[in-house]
């Protein structure tokens, strides 16, 4: 029975494909045909790449945040991309880097997590995700090394110890995790400085929405590769928070009314 | 000069055959059953193993028979699903193909190996009602020899299929709300057990929920069975 017996027998999806159906890894996580030497110089450059995403801790959990959009070279490629994407009901992964292999690896993420807990009968650990996505980027370091680059966060809630936890990956696939927040992207260095004003220990869940909304704004601001709230055309952040009861995604209506209110608060000492 | 031992074909399939159906009459009987809110897999069970799991979003899998023997099947089931879904869309995956395959493998097992296997399975597949298409419930059944069988409203496997299987035939109703069908899956598991009262704890049950997102697929704890049944 080809196709239906596989020779791997364990519990781990990305190694299933790798071993029976090596045909779906390289357009999975691996992508060894690109890391083959395939990618011309500068062609890194021209597919699009994702730009800001951050994550924090919060009272119940974790906020993760980012902005919609891709760019390719000095241009849009996509003004309404997502790049925040849940993995399970308690873990989400954010991305940035080559657009591709990103949204690739977050989806074959997810179906590694189902499929892990449908043969095992139990769930992954929150620290066991985690650490399944640093294998997943270390294998694809080949393309990273060609300008493929996935670097991602990743966050949920961890129900042993029941916090919120959060991670920061390396293009080698190495983990740090992060005790307050974090972002990851062209625009993160602008949003790391935004929250590192606004982050509190225990920021509750309202607050912590505002200041993602403001740590985007601020990215936005000064980077020209982050996509600043688009009202014209009605496209808002992702924003999802993440805790005990599961995920839900923040309204479009929250996000303009705070966002708004962030523009307010700043047109009025406007000095220019 | 002595003459090789001659074993007709006939002969080898038909003791192959008994000797998996005595394996299959020893274990406790599944009752698959449609329901208004979707379909519903009970066991009797009073072990932590599982005899019904998910396979993928609207597929639930159910086995009797060898545990060790089954489960691998079951494992060989959400492999093929998760591939199938990877690599085309998730609602590509459907059940009647995942039978098919079922039925072939365990076919191909049968004439092969000198032991046959001793299980049998359903796999049942729930509707979606935002899927145009995709409305209808689906119940397959897959013997040890490869038989497969398609069935409506309900399916028996196990020991004592036949007798549970009347029981059902004259009871049933359609779109039966899920306490009614509760009651009448643990009705149906009790008469193998000679009518003896079988307690939640020892009762497996999962539902396939029509209206739930994507996973669709659930394992219901002994108090919520309690809960529903009331008593």
């Amino acid at each position: 029975m080809p196709g239906f017996r596989s020779t791997y027998q364990g519990s781990s999806f990305f190694e299933l494909l790798r071993v029976d159906h090596p045909h779906l890894v390289a357009q999975a996580g691996g992508a060894p045909g690109l890391a083959g030497g395939a990618v011309a110089p500068g062609a890194a450059a021209s597919v699009p790449h994702g730009t800001t995403v951050l994550a924090m801790k919060c009272a119940e959990g974790v906020l993760v945040a980012g902005d919609r959009l891709a760019t390719e070279n000095y241009r849009v490629a996509s003004r309404d991309l997502q790049k925040v994407f849940p993995t399970d009901d308690h873990s989400l992964m954010a991305i940035a880097g080559a657009a591709g292999p990103c949204i690739e690896m977050a989806r074959v993420l997810r179906v590694e997590l189902e499929h892990y807990e449908k043969i095992e009968g139990a769930p992954l650990e929150l620290e066991g995700k985690a650490n399944k996505l640093s294998q997943m980027i270390r294998q694809n370091l080949p393309a990273a090394m060609q300008g493929l680059v996935v670097v991602p966060l990743f966050a949920g809630y961890d129900r042993r110890r029941k916090t919120g936890r959060l991670w920061k990956y390396d293009v080698t696939g190495g983990r740090y995790e992060e005790a307050e927040y974090e972002a990851t992207g062209s625009g993160s260095l602008y949003a790391r400085e935004s929250l590192k004003k606004s982050w509190r220990p225990g920021i509750a869940r309202d607050e912590a929405v505002r200041a993602a909304v403001e740590a985007l704004v601020d990215a936005a601001d000064e980077d020209r590769g982050t996509g600043g709230i688009d009202v014209t055309r009605g496209i808002y952040p992702n924003i999802f928070t993440c805790n005990a009861q599961g995920i839900q995604e923040v309204s479009k209506e929250e996000i303009a009314e705070l966002h708004r209110r962030v523009l307010e608060a700043r047109t009025s000492r406007g000095s220019a | 000069m002595t003459l090789p031992f001659y074993v007709s074909p006939e002969q080898i399939a038909q003791d192959k055959a008994e000797f998996a159906r005595k394996g299959i009459a020893r274990g406790k009987s599944i009752v698959v059953l449609e329901h208004e809110g979707g379909i519903l897999l009970m066991a009797e069970n009073p072990s932590t193993l599982s005899k019904i799991g998910e396979i993928y979003d609207r597929i639930a899998f159910a086995g009797v028979g060898k545990f060790s023997e089954f489960d691998q099947l079951r494992k060989v089931g959400v492999r093929y699903a998760d591939v199938k879904g990877y690599s085309y869309s998730r609602e590509d995956v459907l059940v009647k193909a995942l039978a098919n395959a079922y039925s072939q493998a365990m076919g191909e097992e049968f004439a092969r190996s000198p032991k046959p296997l001793e299980v049998e399975i359903v796999v049942a597949e729930v509707g979606d009602d935002r899927l145009a298409g995709h409305e209808r419930n689906a119940i397959y059944r897959v013997g040890f020899d490869g038989s497969i069988s398609d069935h409506r409203s309900y399916c028996v496997i196990g020991g004592n299929a036949e007798s549970l299987e009347s029981h059902l035939q004259a009871n049933f109703r359609p779109n039966l709300p899920l306490g009614e069908a509760l009651k009448l899956g643990r009705a149906t598991l009790e008469r193998a057990q000679n009518g003896n009262r079988l307690e939640v704890e020892k009762l497996e049950v999962c539902v396939l929920e029509r209206t739930r997102p994507t996973r669709k697929f659930r394992r219901l704890s002994a108090d919520e069975v309690r809960g529903i049944l009331g008593s």
